[in-house]
């Protein structure tokens, strides 16, 4: 088995006086997505932000590909090679589509035919290059939040909860692009509440409870096993 | 993917009450002309308050530009701005009582080659003192406002006293270059030749900083690290250090417009940043805290209000901007131009 692409062992991090994750131990296999479950509130967002350096891990061990990034700046971590979608998807609502996606593209210009892709995977983007990332619909948004991460490869991409509140027909959009975005060969850890999108395109799951990982394994075996489901997630029938 | 998709784009079109609401701001500025022409009785007299007022606005903007990014991109509260102004009166001042021969010169080129020297030795000095100000002063207490406004405060007190160190407690007086004394006539109207330069200068700074702000990758980091920091730095980018250049732009700017506010009062005191703190302060605020275009609209308005309601109303002027500043607030609390923030 080969070094996984990130790797968080005993990660613990305090919000102001709040001990929220506590000891999160946790792997995204290179080239797989591996899903991080789990009921709302357990810390699957400040597990993310917690990677991307927004929060502090005040112990345990953060690695990328193998190397530390425990301590880097936020800015080092990205430029590492980590695209972040955040919950809030993180628009530059003044800025013009265009222009979200020209800073998403830190390495320099856009490149062309990678920007072909992510046209084809969202075509409204195209649609409202010109346009304030503002006056976006909420779906559009979060095609536009997606596509900055994309618009460039990077070896490992923090996705949280990207089928948030959106109509099933963007819901299968969005689904289309993360799997695109496998086949990139890239590695994807997100967090996703709807079961159905978890079970098409994880590997891997992890579940959180009360900020710690408590089962991890095979995202089939998990989407098997209905008395597992209920145990760890709470999930009813109808969610299934 | 290649047949388009079921959620076909669309984009509510908006209402034109929508899409105009933008710029009536800007319309503001020659709805204030107007109504100031209706209230001073000749025309000659609204002329030259008129290129008073935009000079007077043209100058607070170039000293407020700088604090209105500051505050945007790291939320950052700094009373002590006025220092570089002052600042930069002094060192521009300085510079060109020793180049006294050249502005003695009945020469435009000579006058205006040593008032740019003048300029760039009171923009570098205050560029500097700017980063050692962030680092000394602004950097710890960062995410502290109340200990933001005391730092500034004092950071202030020690500038005004450090000038007074240096130059000595007295005002100096300074007279204009020669070319740049003395008025045109222009339709009945005195116009101030040194007015006339302060509007193209204020109007260069303005849409130099707009094409900075707009056309370069810089520009896109600093308009984004207003809205949302952190995910600017999520996407790999160094906002403290995009903070500390803009921190460092935004006095030498501030120096820039002690200069010319020097030159136009064409006298300078220790304390002349500190006293026109109050007016950069209501000109950032109505512009709506981050905006470059709402503090240039803003300072506009209150240098064309303030010159036409102490010709009607000479002890009104100060109370008459407070005024503006609660009008506009009230119309739109976030001021003028909000900038859309992240959370
Ligand atoms: N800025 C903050 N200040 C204080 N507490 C916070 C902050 N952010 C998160 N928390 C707390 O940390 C815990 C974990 O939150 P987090 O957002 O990581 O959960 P989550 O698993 O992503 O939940 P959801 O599924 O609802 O998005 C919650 O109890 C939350 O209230
Ligand atoms: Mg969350």
């Amino acid at each position: 088995m080969s070094e996984p692409m990130l790797r968080l062992e005993g990660v613990f991090t305090n919000i102001a006086q709040y001990h929220i994750l506590r000891g999160v131990d946790l792997e995204v296999p290179r080239g797989r997505v591996s899903m991080l479950l789990g009921r709302n509130g357990v810390g699957k967002t400040t597990t993310l932000r917690t990677v991307i350096g927004h929060w502090r891990a005040h112990g345990g061990r953060i690695t990328l590909d193998g190397q530390d990034i425990t301590a880097m700046p936020t800015p080092a971590i990205a430029r590492a090679g980590v695209g972040f979608v955040p919950e809030d998807m993180g628009i530059f609502a003044d800025l013009t589509v265009e222009e979200n996606m020209v800073l998403a593209a830190v390495s320099g210009p856009i490149d062309s035919a990678r920007l072909d892709w992510v046209f084809s995977a969202f075509p409204p983007l195209k649609t409202f290059w010109k346009s304030a990332a503002g006056n976006l619909s909420g779906g559009q948004k979060q095609m536009l939040s997606i596509a900055r991460a994309m618009i460039e490869k990077r070896r490992l991409y923090l996705i949280d909860e990207p089928t948030k509140g959106l109509a099933p027909a963007i819901v299968a959009t969005m689904a289309r692009a993360l799997r695109e975005l496998k086949a990139d060969g890239a590695s994807i850890l997100l967090v996703e509440q709807n079961f159905a999108v978890a079970k098409a395109l994880g590997d891997t799951a992890s579940v959180m409870d009360d900020g710690r990982v408590v089962w991890s394994g095979a995202m089939a075996e998990l989407g098997r096993d209905a008395d597992l489901q209920e145990r760890l997630m709470g999930l009813s029938m109808e969610a299934r | 993917m290649t047949q388009a998709p079921d959620h076909a784009p669309k984009m509510a079109r908006a209402s034109l009450a929508h899409r105009v609401a933008p710029w009536l701001p800007l319309a503001l500025v020659p709805v204030l002309a107007v109504l100031g022409l209706a209230a001073i009785p000749s025309l000659s007299s609204w002329l030259t308050l008129t290129i008073s007022g935009l000079a007077m606005g043209m100058m607070i903007f170039i000293m407020a530009s700088g604090l209105t990014l500051v505050f945007g991109l790291m939320d950052v509260i700094n009373f002590g701005h006025g220092a570089f102004v002052s600042v930069g009166a002094f060192v521009g001042v300085t510079v060109l009582l020793m180049l006294g021969p050249m502005t003695g010169a009945p020469s435009l080129a000579l006058n205006l080659a040593a008032l740019l020297v003048a300029v760039i030795g009171a923009m570098l000095a205050t560029g500097l003192m700017g980063w050692a100000f962030e680092r000394a002063i602004v950097r710890p207490v960062y995410g502290h406002h109340l200990k933001q406004i005391l730092v500034t405060m004092g950071g202030l007190i020690v500038a005004e006293q450090l000038i007074i160190v240096l130059w000595g407690p007295e005002e100096i007086y300074i007279a204009r270059p020669e070319a740049l004394k003395g008025a045109i006539t222009f339709a009945g109207a005195a116009l101030e030749k040194y007015r006339l330069v302060a509007v193209a200068v204020g109007l260069a700074v303005f849409l130099a900083m707009r094409l900075v702000l707009r056309r370069t990758r810089i520009g896109l980091i600093v308009r984004a690290g207003v809205q949302n920091g952190e995910m600017v730095q999520a996407l790999g980018y160094r906002l403290r250090l995009v903070f500390v250049g803009v921190f460092m732009a935004g006095s030498a700017l501030a120096g820039l417009g002690g200069v010319m506010w020097g030159l136009y009062q064409e006298v300078i005191t220790a304390q002349m940043g500190n006293q026109a703190m109050i007016l950069i302060f209501i000109v950032v605020i109505i512009g709506g805290l981050g905006s470059v275009e709402g503090c240039f609209i803003g300072a506009l308005l209150v240098g064309l209000l303030q010159n036409y309601v102490a010709f009607l109303e000479p002890k009104a002027a100060l109370i008459s901007n407070i005024g503006l500043m609660v009008a506009i607030l009230m119309w739109r609390p976030m001021g003028m131009i909000p900038v859309v923030k992240a959370k």
